[in-house]
């Protein structure tokens, strides 16, 4: 991903910090931009097959994974405030209770809603597709929580080894910017899968 | 051990261990070790030869360290791949499973082995690298063109020499086809291996453009934005070296059966064919990551880094073209990629996608795929017509005409190409109320092109033009290009297309297209760029024959193909009715396809010969106005020693006490051109 260091120029003139830090920061949302393309493509997809329908889901399921998530995002901006303040206690508890609800995340979705879930990869006839764009929509975006999650283990880690301060934290800004916008990608998938349309096919 | 002695040894033991992997992996399989047919065995036996030959040269060099990388991670996948499904309970071997969670390890073992990872995996621990400048030390200057090098030049270079490269075997692919469709009747392909050969042909000819749209972007931009280096050079590095296992994997698709889907891959059909479209699409997949990477660079490297008092619009016109491209490659990638993985899914998990007995809908590949192949098109052309925008007035010694509209309408055109895409669907089933907007939207493009026409039309309009290689291809990209432009509007006309798709007519029309935005730009950027990478002039004599092959077999061959597709040929058939009475034009076109081949070959011995032993050319010898031709060639490391500042407008040649950029303290006014000497 987009984040050089600032470089040890030899003998080209050196770009300067803020210069290096504003170029960094315009890389990573060109990488979120495109991200959130491949996201949308899935999206449409599941609206062209499902239309204006979805399968039966555990709604408390759904629910708690969503609210999971979002708790998430805000020990993440908790963690990078207090790196900005120098407060390294803060971060590293913060970034670890993040990471926690990561895991707590795709462990609802992947250990319980594909065990549990009426149609899966084995559903048979018409409703088949409500399994696969099920599994395809929390799969591609459990991998980007996963992804997250190591990326987020670490930052977790150089913080702790002191890498990190108030002068020099784009690193875990980057982190939290992608963190972020995986769950903003959840915010969409979460009514498109259990919310929008009626319940149609298998039930539990 | 003398350097041949180690060469040799390299051989022979790479060879040796290559077999032995493969029967290997046979065995790991339940396999006999041997098959009937042994060419798998030798292809890998050479291929891994080949690895041990140039280990043997330099134990360094980064290509054979990423070629080993690889083969372990297709080990590692495989056994990773039998390990789990025999946990799971299954039959531990499934050819395509194995193959294809292999495929998806693979590349990264490359990059691992190339290096292209190694400073960001010591980012992670926290050890800070330092930028790399030069050849590592105690290195020839050619190593770093086979290693990871994060210099933009290198990397620009390395990109065109792997393009052509792609761009000679796709080629080679075209020719035995064509060969084949002399005569009515199979002659001497079988109908899946000429399936497989039109695939391939496509995809990888698609994969070459990219990598040549990537090389001039690539050693263009920074210098003329009068940066030193692109925004982040190790990402740089790392979008060049993922195409070479991509590159791999889809030749590799020969080796399982091909497959016969063409360039598109459309399901059903690719859902069902032989495994071979697996590695078409996963490698179709990593190299997207180059498009898209590469594009992120380029955009922050414009926006970011540009030399003191360049606006935007005083920027190059090349390099508004390229960022118009860049922001399509950096969105639209996103969708072939989706649709090539949900094939794959689909494939190996039964996931239903593009099955209608499953509940899915096979309409929904070509949206996503066409969303993004057709601005695809537009990454293909955009940059060669900004090269025809940037050299026209350096050759007509007159401003470029309009040099705002022209960058706005390529722009226009980047966010046009995006409302377009069904127009590849007229025929496929979809609604009515789907045909005409998409057809008015197709149609629209028609005017930023148009202006990007008359702005060419006005710059050569009375100027002082003169005629070196570069020129000729410049001009025949405009009269190629215009052959695209006329067969375009009759293909976005609903009712002639429900004729003419799938038809020859397309294949001509397309050729055209990329021919015209993209084979004769390329050249033209290549000899008119030749003196600044290499500080030797290329053979003019050469040159022109290049051209001349290149050009008139071009306009027959495209114009036959429009021809023969009106009269009734399908493309992408191996077969065609004798009382079709078209077999002429069939010869025509296969004799035409060749004179381009030659064409495109001598052009390159041109190249390569001149590269070594041409004229030394002067610092400028075209009188551009342009920064980089104001300092030495080849380009030092670091390109500008003191940066630039940019005082005038780009292209107001023949407007005497004008400057565009002063440099050193000196505003460099329009030299006049040297023309090489014949
Ligand atoms: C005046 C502008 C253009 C118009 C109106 C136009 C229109 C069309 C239409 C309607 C088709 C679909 C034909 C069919 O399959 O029945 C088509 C095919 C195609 N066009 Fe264009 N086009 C234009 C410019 C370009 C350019 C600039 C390129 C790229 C370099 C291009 C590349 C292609 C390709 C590759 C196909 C065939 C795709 C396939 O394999 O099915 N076109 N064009
Ligand atoms: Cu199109």
């Amino acid at each position: 991903m987009a984040t050089e260091t600032l470089a040890h120029e030899h003998h080209a003139p050196a770009i300067s910090p803020a210069r290096r830090f504003a170029m960094n920061r315009m890389g990573l949302w060109l990488f979120i931009l495109s991200d959130a393309f491949f996201f949308a493509g899935i999206f449409v997809s599941r609206f062209y097959l499902w239309g204006a329908t979805r399968p039966h889901l555990d709604q408390v399921l759904g629910m708690t994974v969503t609210i999971v998530l979002l708790v998430s995002s805000y020990f993440m901006y908790r963690a990078e405030m207090a790196i900005r303040h120098d407060d390294r206690g803060d971060y590293l508890r913060s970034i670890l209770i993040t990471i926690l609800l990561g895991v707590a995340f795709m462990g609802g979705v992947v250990g319980f809603e594909w065990r549990t879930s009426p149609v899966n990869l084995r559903t048979e006839g018409e409703f088949a597709v409500y399994g696969a764009i099920l599994f395809f929509m929390t799969g591609m975006h459990a991998f980007h929580v996963l992804t997250g999650v190591i990326l987020l283990a670490i930052l977790a880690y150089r913080g702790y080894k002191g890498h990190f301060s108030s002068r020099n934290y784009w690193a875990v800004q980057a982190g939290a910017i992608y963190w972020h916008f995986v769950d903003v990608v959840w915010v969409f998938f979460y009514p498109a899968l259990y919310l929008m349309g009626t319940a149609v096919g298998p039930t539990h | 051990m003398p350097t041949w002695l180690r060469i040799v040894l390299g051989f022979l033991i790479g060879a040796v261990l290559g077999a032995a992997v493969f029967v290997g992996v046979r065995a790991v399989g339940g396999l006999p070790p041997l098959a009937d047919d042994l060419r798998p065995l030798y292809a890998m036996a050479v291929f891994s030869g080949l690895v041990g030959l140039m280990l043997g040269i330099d134990r360094q060099l980064g290509l054979p360290r990423g070629l080993v990388g690889m083969a372990t991670g297709f080990v590692v996948g495989i056994l990773a791949t039998v390990g789990i499904r025999s946990l799971m309970g299954l039959t531990p071997w499934d050819t395509e499973s194995v193959w294809v969670v292999a495929s998806f390890v693979a590349p990264i073992g490359f990059l691992l082995g190339v290096g292209a990872l190694s400073d960001w995996l010591r980012w992670i621990v926290g050890i800070h690298t330092p930028d790399q400048h030069g050849p590592p030390p105690g290195k020839p200057g050619w190593f770093r063109y086979f290693g990871f090098d994060q210099n933009h030049k290198v990397i620009g270079i390395q990109y065109t020499v792997t393009g052509i490269l792609l761009m000679g075997i796709a080629g080679t692919l075209a020719m035995i086809f064509r060969t084949e469709l002399l005569a009515p009747g199979m002659q001497f392909l079988k109908p899946d291996t000429f399936n497989t050969f039109i695939s391939m042909h496509g995809i990888v000819m698609i994969a070459s453009i990219l990598l040549g749209v990537g090389g001039m972007a690539n050693y263009l931009v920074p210098l003329m934005l009068g940066a030193n280096d692109m925004a982040f050079p190790r990402l740089n590095g790392f979008a060049f070296w993922i195409t070479v296992p991509s590159a791999i994997l889809i030749i590799m698709a020969i080796f399982f059966g091909g497959w016969d889907t063409g360039w598109t891959g459309y399901a059903p059909l690719s859902v069902r064919t032989f495994m071979g479209v697996n590695f078409f699409m996963i490698g179709m997949f990593f190299f997207g990551f180059s498009s898209i990477l590469g594009s992120a660079n380029l955009i922050v490297t414009t926006l970011k880094m540009r030399a003191p008092g360049m606006t935007l619009f005083r920027m190059p016109i090349f390099v508004w073209a390229v960022l118009a491209t860049s922001f399509i490659q950096l969105t639209a990638t996103q969708f072939i990629g989706l649709s090539f993985l949900m094939v794959v899914l689909e494939r190996n998990l039964g996931m239903g996608f593009f099955n209608t007995a499953l509940g899915g809908d096979p309409l929904l590949f070509q949206h996503l795929f066409w969303f993004y192949s057709h601005p695809a098109v537009y990454i293909f052309i955009l940059p060669g017509l900004g090269i025809v925008s940037e050299l026209l007035p350096v050759f007509s010694r007159k401003p470029l005409f309009g040099y705002r509209w022209i960058a706005l309408s390529s722009m226009a055109i980047a966010l046009l190409g995006f409302m377009v895409w069904a127009h590849h669907m007229f025929t496929a089933g979809i609604p009515n109320a789907l045909r005409l907007p998409f057809m008015y939207t197709t149609m629209l493009v028609a005017v930023p092109t148009g202006v990007k026409f008359f702005s060419w039309l006005g710059t050569v309009w009375r100027g002082k033009l003169f005629f070196p290689t570069p020129m000729l291809f410049v001009l025949a990209s405009i009269a190629v290009f215009l052959i695209g432009g006329l067969t375009g509007p009759p293909l976005a006309t609903v009712p002639t297309d429900l004729h003419l798709h799938d038809s020859y007519f397309v294949v001509g029309h397309f050729h055209a297209t990329m021919f015209g935005g993209f084979v004769f730009p390329f050249f033209a950027a290549l000899y008119y760029w030749f003196p600044k990478i290499t500080g030797r002039m290329y053979n003019e004599r050469l040159g022109q024959i290049h051209f001349a092959l290149q050009t008139t077999g071009f306009y027959i061959m495209s114009l036959t193909m429009a021809r023969t597709g009106l009269l009734g040929m399908r493309r992408r058939i191996a077969d065609y009715d004798p009382a079709m009475n078209i077999q002429n034009l069939h010869i025509i076109m296969t004799l035409a396809g060749f004179a381009i081949f030659i064409g495109v070959l001598i052009g390159v011995y041109n190249l390569v010969v001149s590269a070594r032993r041409g004229e030394v050319a002067v610092m400028n010898p075209w009188g551009s106005r342009s920064p980089e031709w104001q300092i030495p060639s080849p380009v030092p490391e670091h390109n500008y020693e003191e940066p630039f500042e940019v005082v005038g407008n780009p292209y107001d040649y023949g407007l005497p006490g004008t400057a565009y950029v002063r440099m050193n303290g000196h505003e460099k006014t329009t030299a006049p051109a040297a023309l090489p000497a014949h």
